[in-house]
């Protein structure tokens, strides 16, 4: 198991350092720091075995969190655990850095003794770390409370607590997505995907139970069959009229029965309080990609290049596209550029090697259009300019997968509000991921 | 807060100042004063001088202070051993506290404090914390047993925590499951051959429904225990798959792969034409691919494991190809691993795609990742035959960019392809060949000689370019000197008549100027060759060469088969098996694939599965320094008692064949060989346990009986099925399963030898340790032909009873070393003892009576044998098969008596009376013998003849 962990400034200074065995000694501080942080080269792996004893490290903004063990651990857990530190820290004090660090050290090896115990991970969920770890010593609490904070940190619903009163019971729901895509430079579609999160705000009172259904594909199909269709409702969004997305894989919160799932496909959960994430999920088939990039790229002699792209969106007129970004990489001896561009800005940034062209708002069906001439410097580089793909950033709307939510339902029995009494809020947000042309 | 000023206290009086403030009657001051010693402390700066002053902060009902006081502790407790001591008090009070959380945070940091007199106070308060009303003290007490396993395991079994340990598994709270679990794992993994974890069918059904309710990191606990059960049949196997699948959707991705690692152990004892294993194959794809959108990070351990699992079932991932297409912004671990998994993933139809790619990845600027596509496209052509045109051309695009290690990389692998597919390609030699002076790297220039000297009657100026490497000749690498050594020869041999003078300078410079004894040796073999016999000369050098195979860089199967079981663990993502890189007997237990349903292994019994040790069988193994002693006692101890005890066995007929290879094999071999440790392994696997009355499973098993063989005999002597005795881990590759049997009175030991390595191997030779009925081989081991890759060998090796005799625990223990052409391997194995029972064991009934009588009374041994549906008469038959003679039979009060006698080869007699009632399945056994040790056996040999 994690034998210790470290986190170190970018000099490979030790902020925190917590041993947890008996095999790992001082000296593994320094090595790390040694042969990862000093080392000259670009990180080859983010494992590294120095000396019989691996190290796993992640970096946040200049920060580096490092685990250490000797033994033969379960990796992927190791990462997901520094993963979760991660957010352990950035729910209790804001951005990882270095000051926010040294400022609550103190707390750090608190929420360190508790989550990593003889370095086996331990309930890690904010939620319930907050009812206890609070830097304000726990002798105030009752016998009652201090047992529901025991039974709450090790039940079987770790992730909320109970007696949560709320005079308005709300909900928000964010379908979030991000759209990757790969495409050669002829316009073939290389590689698509989608890749969403169901992010939800629940704001509900006592121990309510959730159900929650979208336009699986597989659902729809099963209760085609049994004759109930009483989902009518056109999809209004994206321009494409399909009433069910098939869905290649997802993933829970480890509030969603999964064993419900496995066999009736249904979701059914009881949240916890406040954000979280309920779902991740990735599909395939039928994305609608908001834009196409259409590149073109002339080598006009040994010191000359002429690029002209065209963007076009690709969905409803009604629909306005926000945050467009267009990258358009150039050679390292670049020296000058001009460009021309129909809508919005665009500026050559040097220092980034790239055109970069910005479009506040666009609306679906339209088109636009930038040239550029790149003027180079003479060099006797034999290898070619690499030509990196142009990418693209924007914000739509609506989820290129088509997914749409049909129904949260939320049942408390014990208390005296229904499902007709929550408010709830759905909001469709598709953004790019890589989304990337080739040149 | 600001406590960052802690951080900035450099001063020279520091630690008299801290040692003041910790001594304040002020609360506020001491709290403040400690925080800076734990900050001093992080940053490796020595605060242990303050040790007596912080520890007398520790009473305080200051949690935040208290809990300081502890994290201090942890750290310098050891340095102070003594002065720890005066913790001890505080914490055994706050073991009693009200409250739970004070009374964990208690036992969870006496835990950590390692030091021997602290420990012997932990056992009182942890023994009740184990039994705390509240879930999360007991928790924290299951690690803390685990904590105190580590410093003393002696004290752990002595305090019986381990009974109360595997309680917890059955408590109601998921939580305490889930960390007792893992605490059991850990403390299972250094007695490898405990029972510690008793997996059966109760306790699994009891981890699996805590498997639903627990946290995340409770749910990697208990898959990565799971995935240590060996099911005994295919049906546990399914309805265990079926109640892990879920886990696939988790949003953690630990434990997906976990749960992937479970499943694809499992899944090998599915048939294959079951339903559910197509269904199965369908639902493992995509988490596998979900995993890929993941932090970087776990892309790269995701990959790493993807990697494994294409390897061993490349079915799963074969329409994926598209989502391990590198992105630009891929770290480029990820985009090298993504590169190995395309590669291994190409096929016919998706060729175009991938080539496709991988000529855009040529183009990339980091240079490691470039070299790998471009061999990537090479590998493509050599995998995929219909793509090879396409892929030599993509590469020769890539020489004419003229990078020079893009083209130093294309000439490497278009030597590949040159040996694939011969007389095919020639005709881009001349473009390679106008990229001869750009070559700098070795492998890259050893790789152009190869081609020119291959192909040198097609090449004209072959004499001019091979001559113009030859003026550095001094200066090259090896590699390169060795190649232009034998392409120079090859082109003599082409074309002898202009290249006389070049041979001859190629061969003095090799021969005489050099130092390498390698060059030397090729030189004079050359040189020799070439002047006594060209035609022979030619034969060798220009010998037509093997076609190399598709597939190159695959793991060796039996370490695959090892990788597949630590899925998800740091072993799979360095493709290593844990003892590679972990220290101790941790983590150092081989671990197999179950047997694979429907073949033939599944007769194997299915504890050789390693990890069932419900059935724990004898260990038999010696450990490492037993046997060394005993087989070096054969030739190195007292010389005049060791030498005439190995003389006749190798007089048996081995000593023409072998000579002085078993010398070698017995003697100094074995002396310093490193190969000891690893054919011995630190770690006993678990024996066959056919002995032991556990009837092996499977079908097929009709095959394996040799009923045909019995010369003249009633019944047939009953030969147990085979089992493995060596496992090709523990033998480089060398696989041996093996039985013993009796035909017409020759004693037979019968043997498969499976090569599981990836090289031929050749010389075998056995030997045997003393054993307590001096079996020896009486011939040879017949392996006349070499063992290729993946063939096995059947071999019947006729053993004599004459060899030296040594007293073995148990008794019917056997110590075998063989030999191959890579090294020597050790292994034991336990015969029956019907092998000994001879056939003219018949005892005179007078004779029987008195001997019955003249043993004494102390030696008979009683035996039950259970579940046998024959009558007196059939048993006695069959028994008669094993040379089991029933003298008479008596008849009282419905109860059938038989008298019985065996004669073993050593002329003990055994003298048995088996009682059978007449619809009670049961008979009881009753054993009479002059050396009572062998009655248990014999007792084995009736029930294992009567059930069979």
């Amino acid at each position: 198991m994690i034998g210790g962990l470290f986190i170190y400034n970018h000099k490979g200074e030790v902020l925190i350092s917590r041993v947890y065995r008996d095999d790992i000694g001082r000296n593994a501080v320094d090595a790390f720091r040694v042969n990862v942080i000093h080392a000259r080269q670009q990180v080859r792996s983010p494992v590294t075995n120095i000396a019989r004893t691996s190290f796993f490290h992640v970096k946040r903004s200049n920060i580096w969190l490092a685990a250490v063990t000797k033994q033969n651990v379960n990796a992927a857990m190791v990462f997901e655990f520094l993963y979760k530190m991660c957010d352990v820290m950035t729910a209790y004090f804001g951005k990882i850095s270095e000051e926010n660090i040294k400022n609550n050290f103190v707390l750090i090896y608190e929420l360190l003794d508790e989550i990593l115990d003889f370095g086996y991970p331990q309930n890690s969920e904010t939620g319930a770390l907050k009812t206890f770890i609070t830097q304000q010593g726990i002798k105030s609490q009752t016998k009652e409370e201090q047992s529901q904070i025991t039974s709450q940190v090790t039940g079987q619903i770790g992730w909320r607590r109970e007696g949560i009163k709320y005079r308005r019971n709300e909900l928000f729901l964010d379908v979030l997505e991000s759209v990757n895509l790969l495409m050669s430079p002829q316009g073939q579609v290389l590689s698509a995907h989608v890749s969403g999160r169901v992010v939800m705000k629940s704001y509900l009172s006592g121990m309510p139970e959730c159900k929650f259904g979208m336009n699986d594909k597989i659902v729809i199909d099963k209760q085609g069959k049994g004759g109930t269709t009483d989902d009518t409702g056109k999809s209004e969004l994206g321009g494409s009229g399909k009433q069910s997305i098939a869905i290649d894989d997802c993933t829970f919160h480890q509030c969603v029965r999964l064993s419900k799932f496995d066999s009736e496909r249904s979701i059914s959960f009881i949240p916890p309080d406040g954000e979280y994430e309920l779902m991740r999920y990735r599909t395939t088939k039928d994305i609608i990609l908001p834009f196409r990039v259409i590149p073109l790229v002339r080598e006009v002699g040994r010191t000359k290049l002429e690029v002209k792209v065209v963007i076009k969106s690709n969905f409803k007129p009604s629909l306005l596209a926000q945050k467009i970004e267009v990258r358009i990489p150039t050679p390292l001896n670049t020296s000058g550029v001009q460009v021309i561009c129909m809508k919005g800005k665009a500026k050559y940034k040097a220092s980034e090697n790239a055109i970069v062209w910005k479009i506040k708002r666009m609306a679906g069906m339209k088109e636009s259009q930038i040239s550029a001439e790149i003027e180079l410097l003479p060099t006797n580089d034999k290898k070619k300019w690499a030509r990196p793909p142009i990418s693209m950033n924007f914000e739509v709307p609506f989820a290129p997968s088509g997914l749409k939510v049909r129904y949260l339902k939320v049942f408390e029995p014990k208390l005296n509000y229904s499902d007709h009494d929550v408010i709830k809020w759905v909001r469709y947000i598709g953004r790019s991921g890589i989304y990337e042309t080739r040149c | 807060m600001t406590d960052s000023k802690y951080f900035t206290t450099t001063k020279k009086g520091e630690i008299f100042e801290l040692k003041a403030e910790l001594n304040s009657d002020k609360k506020e001051k001491k709290k403040e004063a400690v925080k800076k010693v734990i900050a001093s402390m992080t940053v490796g700066k020595d605060v242990s001088a303050l040790f007596p002053d912080v520890v007398n902060c520790m009473q305080t009902d200051n949690l935040e202070l208290k809990k300081l006081v502890y994290l201090y502790l942890m750290n310098y407790a050891k340095s102070q051993p003594d002065m720890a001591i005066m913790a001890v008090n505080t914490f055994v009070k706050d073991c009693e506290d009200p409250n739970p959380l004070i009374r964990a945070l208690a036992v969870r940091t006496m835990g950590c404090i390692r030091v021997d007199k602290i420990t012997e106070y932990l056992c009182e308060p942890l023994r009740k914390c184990l039994k705390d009303e509240d879930p999360y003290v007991r928790k924290t007490a299951a690690v803390c047993v685990a904590k105190l396993h580590d410093i003393n395991a002696q004290l752990v079994e002595d305090q019986g925590f381990l009974d109360t340990l595997k309680d917890l598994i059955s408590d109601s709270n998921p939580m305490v499951v889930a960390n007792a679990v893992a605490a059991l794992s850990e403390i299972a993994e250094s007695h490898p051959n405990s029972n510690l974890l008793d997996l059966n069918p109760q306790t699994i059904n009891k981890l699996l429904t805590a498997l639903n309710e627990c946290t995340e990191w409770g749910q990697i606990f208990i898959l990565d225990c799971l995935a240590n059960y060996t099911p005994r049949d295919d049906r546990e196997s399914q309805s265990i798959c079926e109640r892990v699948t879920p886990r696939l959707s988790h949003a953690n991705s630990a434990v997906v792969l976990s749960a992937v690692k479970v499943l694809m152990k499992f899944m090998e004892m599915l048939p294959k034409d079951l339903d559910y294993y197509g269904t199965l194959l369908k639902k493992l794809a995509p988490p596998l691919v979900t995993l890929l959108s993941a932090e970087p990070e776990l892309q790269y351990v995701a990959l790493r494991n993807i990697n494994l699992i294409v390897q061993k079932r490349p079915e799963i991932l074969k329409h994926e190809m598209k989502v391990f297409f590198v992105k630009y912004n891929d770290p480029i671990y990820v985009k090298l691993e993504k590169l190995d998994i395309m590669i291994r993933l190409a096929s016919q139809a998706n060729i175009a795609q991938v080539l496709a790619e991988l000529k855009e990845y040529a183009t990339e600027v980091d240079v490691d990742f470039v070299r790998k596509a471009v061999r990537a496209i090479g590998r493509c052509a050599i995998k995929v035959e219909q793509s090879a045109e396409r892929c030599v051309s993509t590469l020769l695009d890539l020489i004419q960019t003229k990078v020079n290690y893009v083209v130093q990389e294309a000439i490497v692998v278009i030597k590949d392809i040159f040996r694939k597919y011969p007389n095919k390609y020639e005709s881009v030699i001349a473009t390679l060949c106008e990229n001869l002076d750009s070559l700098d790297e070795p492998e890259a220039r050893a790789a152009m000689i190869w081609i020119v000297g291959e192909y040198a009657e097609r090449i004209d100026n072959a004499d001019e370019l091979l001559e113009s490497f030859l003026e550095g000749f001094h200066d090259e690498s090896t590699q390169v000197q060795l190649q232009l050594l034998t392409a120079i020869v090859k082109l003599f041999l082409k074309k002898p008549t202009e290249t006389q003078e070049l041979v001859q300078q190629v061969l003095s410079l090799a021969t005489q100027d050099s130092d390498n004894p390698d060059l030397r040796d090729r030189g004079y073999i050359y040189w020799r060759l070439l002047s006594t016999d060209p035609v022979a000369a030619k034969e060798v050098v220009l010998a037509e060469k093997p076609l190399i195979s598709e597939e190159t860089d695959l793991i060796e199967p039996t370490l695959l088969e090892e990788l597949i079981c630590h899925i998800g663990t740091l072993a799979s993502v360095y493709h290593k098996p844990p003892s590679a890189f972990v220290e101790g007997s941790r983590g150092v237990q081989h671990r197999r694939l179950p047997p694979r349903a429907g073949s033939v292994e599944s007769a194997e019994s299915p504890d050789v599965g390693q990890s069932g040790p419900s059935e724990a069988p004898p260990a038999v193994i010696p450990s490492q320094g037993d046997l060394l002693g005993d087989l070096l006692n054969l030739d190195l101890a007292p010389p005049t008692a060791t030498v005439p005890s190995v003389q006749p066995s190798m007089q048996m007929g081995a000593m023409d064949l072998l000579g002085g290879g078993l010398d070698s094999l017995l003697g100094g071999d074995i002396g310093g060989s490193p190969s000891m440790g690893a054919g011995l392994g630190a770690a006993p696997t678990a024996m066959p346990a056919a002995l032991g009355g556990a009837p092996p499973v499977g079908g097929g098993l009709g095959d394996l009986f040799d009923l045909g063989g019995g010369v003249g005999m009633p019944t047939g002597f009953y030969v147990v099925p085979k089992t493995l005795w060596l496992p090709a881990m523990k033998a480089k590759g060398l696989e041996i399963s093996g039985t013993f049997a009796r035909r017409g009175g020759i004693i037979q030991m019968d043997m498969s030898l499976t090569n599981k390595a990836m090289s031929v191997m050749t010389d075998f030779a056995i030997q045997f340790n003393r054993n307590s009925f001096g079996l020896a081989p009486a011939g040879p081991l017949q392996v006349l032909t070499p063992l290729s890759p993946n063939q096995t060998i059947d071999v019947s090796l006729p053993l004599s009873t004459s060899g030296p005799v040594m007293k073995m625990e148990p008794l019917n223990n056997l110590q075998v070393a063989v030999k191959n052409n890579i090294d020597v391997f050790y292994f034991s194995c336990q015969f029956p003892l019907s092998l000994l029972f001879v056939e003219d064991g018949k005892m005179e009934r007078q004779v029987f009576l008195a001997t019955w009588k003249d043993i004494p009374n102390d030696n008979e041994a009683q035996f039950q044998i259970k579940d046998i549906h024959l009558n007196s008469d059939a048993a006695s038959n069959k028994l008669q098969g094993s040379n089991i003679f029933t003298i008479a039979k008596r008849t009282v009060e419905g109860q059938d008596m038989l008298y019985q006698s065996i004669k073993l080869t050593n002329s003990i007699w055994v003298l048995a009376e088996m009682r059978v009632q007449t619809g009670n399945p049961n008979y009881t056994l009753s054993i009479k013998c002059r050396a009572p040790e062998v009655c248990q056996f014999v007792y084995q040999c009736y029930e294992m003849v009567l059930k069979n």
